[in-house]
């Protein structure tokens, strides 16, 4: 039977939703295993056990806390050469992506990147990787040893599984060489009132709102819906709004219930990270954009007219 | 202080990319500097402006990528490596790495500066691989760098904010779009990198082999297509049709 590690994402101690949808797709797959790191570790094994993983090897260690990938890459490669995965699947993050391309290069293995998803195939894994902004996928077999697949978020539901997890203490010691990126300070400068990636409701915002100053206009009509504001890359790269609120294929996947594009063409970077959304709404001047050949509704006009005169609409609906 | 910067020809994000017959993008568009690389570079000329130093471009790619090279040249970078060989066409990303690797230790830097990810690929996966295997501590997703002798301090994107991170050079440093404004090219830049060194390397040269990708690609579907909506002009009644939408979707 197959052996598959899932590397589980901490921030800070809290486990990444990505890392169950990891672990709930990996019980398909074969035997599961995984690894927590830092602190809170212990506590997320735990949840990695009710979700299908067999053992869970955790190192509370500080240094995966205070020093970015390069510990977490020597406990992942130590294990490695301990239990000899078949596959390592990490979620594809900003942060999973640093320790999976370290490790990659590390053990010389490769890897496969933005899979949206994974199946076992003659004793081997074919993974699914959407590109050409989702239109096509491609199955790529993993010639890797092991096979790294570093998988989109929101690609796979969590479910749990009848069941624990054997909790074992993954012995290792990080070299002083291994500590050298180290995180002095940590700043929040914006708190979100709705998450973006659980909002059933998403008004991004493109080049069409014109600029930032305009941005408003969705944050009240999000408001309005209690949904949350994206945004797409070319305004994010242009400082109209910060990364955090990027959906793409860097930046956030989403799948609300409904998502409204507002000035966005519809290029692949963006909508490969909400084509998934039950309901796309898109407001464009544009007839020919991309965008509106995957709207369930399209509307041909002035976004900065009507966002605010939908935001009206939808406070009066919900007040009568 | 000496800084590479890693650069990238990619297709105009702002032409519409095609696919060729056998599905594959085609790559016959019109090719710029990736823009993230644009402002990798703008980044390491501030820094060489305040410091001193050299700013060396390292790139892969067909013969026709010493024109993106040549762009950040007459920007003010002041030579460019570029690794070009036909046996590397369609190599994937440690492959990549490798061979930008190879390159970039005979220039024993200071700085490697990345954009965190291509404009094309997005993957973002030769940042982290090539610092691997430089043996360079990374520090990513950067929206400012301090440089201080032999130290660097970066503010790290987070969801939510950032994180400061601290580490020596030599060291490596993936950018983020937020770093810089890329400075137009002066006529006089442009002028003068005619004449710069563009160093011209083969697989060979950087004693890469070709051998087994990390993947094999199998075949390629079309994704399931989405149910074409409707489209209609704004003519008074959109925003009546989009909150119907709204109340059938039931998050009104």
């Amino acid at each position: 039977m197959a052996s598959i590690l899932v590397y589980a994402e901490l921030n800070q101690g809290k486990l990444a939703t990505t890392s169950l949808e990891l672990m709930t797709k990996a019980r398909e797959l074969g035997e599961v295993y995984a690894i927590a790191l830092g602190g809170g570790a212990k506590a997320a094994a735990a949840t990695l056990g009710k979700h299908g993983a067999k053992v869970i090897h955790v190192n509370e260690d500080a240094a995966f806390d205070d020093y970015l990938a390069e510990p977490a890459t020597d406990a992942v490669a130590a294990l490695y050469e301990k239990e000899k995965p078949d596959i390592i699947l990490f979620g594809f993050t900003s942060d999973s992506r640093e320790v999976a391309g370290r490790l990659a290069a590390r053990l010389g293995s490769g890897l496969i990147a933005n899979a949206s998803d994974i199946v076992a195939n003659d004793g081997g894994f074919v993974a699914k990787v959407p590109y050409f902004g989702g239109a096509k996928i491609a199955s790529m077999k993993a010639n890797g040893k092991p096979a790294i697949v570093l998988i989109r978020p929101k690609s796979f539901e969590v479910s749990e599984k009848a069941g624990a997890g054997e909790i074992q203490q993954l012995d290792v010691t990080i070299p002083d060489g291994s500590k050298r990126a180290r995180v002095t300070d940590r700043v929040v400068e914006a708190s979100e009132r709705v998450k973006l990636e659980d909002a059933r409701v998403v008004i991004s915002g493109g080049r069409g709102m014109g600029g930032p100053q305009n941005f408003p206009l969705l944050e009240e009509l999000a408001s309005a819906l209690g949904g949350a504001v994206g945004a797409s890359r070319a305004v994010v790269d242009a400082g109209w709004v910060p990364y955090s609120m990027q959906v793409g294929q860097t930046g956030k996947s989403v799948r609300p219930g409904v998502y409204i594009a507002v000035g966005i063409s519809g290029a692949m970077q963006h909508t490969v990270g909400m084509k998934t959304s039950k309901v796309i709404i898109a407001i464009n001047k544009d007839a020919e954009a991309p965008i509106m050949k995957m709207a369930d509704l399209g509307v041909v006009g002035d976004a900065l007219k009507i966002v605010p005169a939908l935001t009206a609409a939808v406070k009066a609906k919900k007040n009568g | 202080m000496k800084i590479v910067v890693t650069v990238k020809q990619v297709p105009d994000p702002n032409s519409n990319l095609t696919l060729e017959a056998d599905n594959s993008i085609s790559r016959e568009k019109e090719v710029v500097l990736d823009p993230g690389d644009e402002c990798g570079v703008e980044e390491a000329l501030q820094l060489k402006e305040a410091h001193g130093g050299e700013v060396v471009l390292v790139s892969m790619g067909p013969e026709r990528a010493k024109d993106a090279i040549r762009k950040g040249l007459s920007m003010g970078a002041d030579r460019g490596v570029l690794i070009s060989d036909a046996s590397l066409a369609g190599a994937d990303a440690l492959l990549t790495a490798r061979a930008l690797a190879a390159a970039i230790k005979d220039e024993s830097p200071d700085l490697v500066i990345c954009a965190t990810e291509s404009y094309d690929g997005s993957t973002g996966m030769v940042p982290p691989m090539l610092a691997e295997l430089l043996g360079l501590p990374q520090l990513t997703f950067a929206k400012k760098i301090e440089a201080n002798g032999s130290t660097v301090k970066v503010h790290r994107q987070t969801a939510d904010g950032y994180e400061v991170v601290e580490g020596a050079t030599p060291a490596l440093i993936t950018v983020t779009a937020a770093i810089a404004e890329p400075r137009y090219a002066s006529l006089k830049g442009i002028m003068a990198a005619r004449s710069k060194e563009i160093k011209q390397l083969t697989a060979g040269d950087v004693g890469i082999e070709k051998g087994e990708p990390a993947e094999t690609i199998e075949g390629v579907a079309d994704a399931e297509a989405r149910k074409a909506g409707e489209v209609v002009e704004d003519d008074g009644t959109a925003v009546d049709k989009i909150v119907q939408v709204l109340a059938q979707a039931k998050v009104l």
